[in-house]
């Protein structure tokens, strides 16, 4: 088999709003490699994720009956970043993901999620916000599966997106694949601008249009991390996304 | 103290062109006064403090705004605000996700960061917000809450008026503060603005349909604004002249 035989392009779905040009010149291990790990029965782990620089990471997890699995992931790389996270989840298992997108120029930087409940009593959540301005896009594809015997799963996902200019641009294509008959699944997406009205306010009582929107992006933001246990941890999540907007050329 | 002369404005419409709302308004409010515009619907009222505050979509076609000395027209509107111009929304906006407190504090500090003061430290700011959410009987745990979102109308009223005792300003322009509020409201509103800006170098344009705030905030100077001018002015008494005659007979009377 030969290397381009297997390497994704942007007519794979799962790869439609891909980096074309990154793929292409891509090392074949790290579009295909995933790095396994199991959260054992009844335990907790909570991982973080900061891309500040181009690549593909993908990681499938299985989480044991009971077991809790939360990702936090910023993703400010600056041509293209992918974070890919496949989850399966037994009896009572639990995925917690929250991420954010935030840049501008030509970058591209996106999620990819697979929730697979394998199991009855299976919950999961999922908050995705991309803050995008320039040329850059930022995109995020879950996809839900509740096989037949996973009765009562109970599985979110919501998506927004903030373009602070036109040019910018935000993909998100949810899939759910459901083969039990008693579960709930929701899902949302929207995609805007900065609020006007809002804007004008916060200079009415003098605050400037770059801390205003700094305060309006860690506003749009503050959902995807409500979630992290650690408050330094989240406080420094946020903080590093709110540098991205200090070299905006807005 | 504010001085506008001969102001004209229009809004812009959704086709690019615009509709003229003020045509030719000329005020003068010195330092110490209260100064009510009163008028009937339709008037320019509302477009004369979204003018003042430098609101998008509204373009000024001729005249011009003094502010202490200073082209009013020429200033950003964060720029205004920190020259210490206060405008007292209509419709306070919500802006979700940001507490009062920190919206606030970012306010306060950027007015003071731009007249090169030094900014508020947490636990002063926290005390300054205290003091003022007190003198309007706004439960302080409502400042800690998202800005106005689930204020009833009369909350959002009286949070502005904590954000103007808050933010000090010079002169406030203040654009139907009193719709909205019961009688209580009103009574506590109208002391607000009185122990917030009744001061020999602070000055208030009092925007308002009705007599019932002046009631409270006692007026020394009434005009009336018709058709994009000012038509008349004259004491306290042609507010409860208007109240009692109608706008149309004062009017009629001006025109004569």
């Amino acid at each position: 088999m030969t290397q381009t035989a297997i390497l994704p392009t942007n007519k794979d779905e799962a790869w439609r709003y891909a980096d074309a040009d990154y793929l292409k010149r891509a090392d074949v291990n790290e579009l295909t490699v995933w790095r396994e790990s199991i959260v054992p029965e009844g335990q907790t782990i909570c991982e973080t994720t900061h891309l500040a620089t181009s690549g593909v990471t993908r990681l499938r997890v299985h989480v044991e009956a009971g077991g809790r699995y939360e990702h936090f992931a910023l993703n400010c790389a600056g041509a293209y970043a992918r974070l890919e996270i496949e989850v399966t989840l037994d009896e009572g298992a639990h995925f917690e993901f929250g991420a954010v997108t935030i840049g501008g120029g030509d970058t591209t930087q996106e999620f990819v999620t697979r929730t697979i409940h394998a199991q009855p009593h299976g919950t999961s959540n999922q908050v995705v916000r991309a803050v995008q301005w320039g040329k850059s896009s930022g995109n995020f594809l879950g996809r839900i599966e509740v096989v037949k015997d996973a009765q009562k799963t109970d599985a979110g996902m919501n998506f927004r997106a903030l373009l602070l200019e036109r040019g910018a641009s935000a993909n998100t294509k949810p899939e759910l694949e459901i083969f039990a008959d008693d579960v709930l699944c929701a899902h949302g997406a929207a995609i805007g601008q900065m609020d006007e009205a809002a804007a004008y306010y916060m200079a009415a009582r003098g605050i400037p249009p770059e801390v205003a929107r700094k305060l309006m992006v860690q506003a749009f933001i503050g959902d995807a991390f409500a979630a992290m246990a650690n408050a330094d941890e989240r406080d420094a999540m946020m903080e590093q996304a709110l540098t991205q907007l200090e070299g905006a050329d807005l | 103290m504010l001085k506008i002369d001969n102001l004209s404005a229009e809004i812009a419409n959704e086709d690019g062109n615009g509709k003229a709302i003020l045509k030719g308004l000329s005020l003068e409010v010195k330092a110490g006064e209260v100064h009510a515009i009163m008028g009937p619907n339709g008037a320019g009222k509302s477009t004369l403090s979204y003018v003042l505050g430098g609101r998008p979509g509204y373009e000024v076609t001729g005249g011009s705004v003094s502010f202490n000395g200073a082209d009013l027209l020429d200033l950003e509107p964060h720029e205004r605000a920190a020259a210490g111009l206060f405008l007292g929304f209509q419709y306070p906006v919500e802006i979700p996700g940001v507490s009062n407190v920190q919206f606030l504090r970012e306010a306060l500090n950027s007015q003071r960061k731009a007249r090169g003061e030094e900014p508020l430290s947490g636990g002063d700011f926290l005390k300054l917000a205290r003091e003022k959410a007190a003198l309007l009987k706004l439960d302080m745990e409502m400042l800690k809450r998202h800005v106005n979102v689930g204020f009833s109308g009369g909350e959002k009223k009286r949070a502005e008026m904590v954000q103007m005792g808050i933010l000090d300003p010079k002169f406030a322009v203040l654009d139907e503060t009193d719709s909205g509020l019961d009688i209580d409201a009103l009574r506590i509103v109208g002391e607000g603005i009185n122990t917030i800006m009744r001061a020999e170098d602070k000055g208030v344009l009092l925007i308002t349909h009705y007599q019932r705030l002046l009631d409270y905030v006692k007026p020394d100077r009434v005009s009336v604004l018709a058709d994009g001018r000012i038509v008349a002015t004259g004491g306290p008494e042609l507010a409860l002249r208007l109240e009692e005659e109608g706008y149309d007979a004062v009017m009629a009377e001006a025109a004569a």
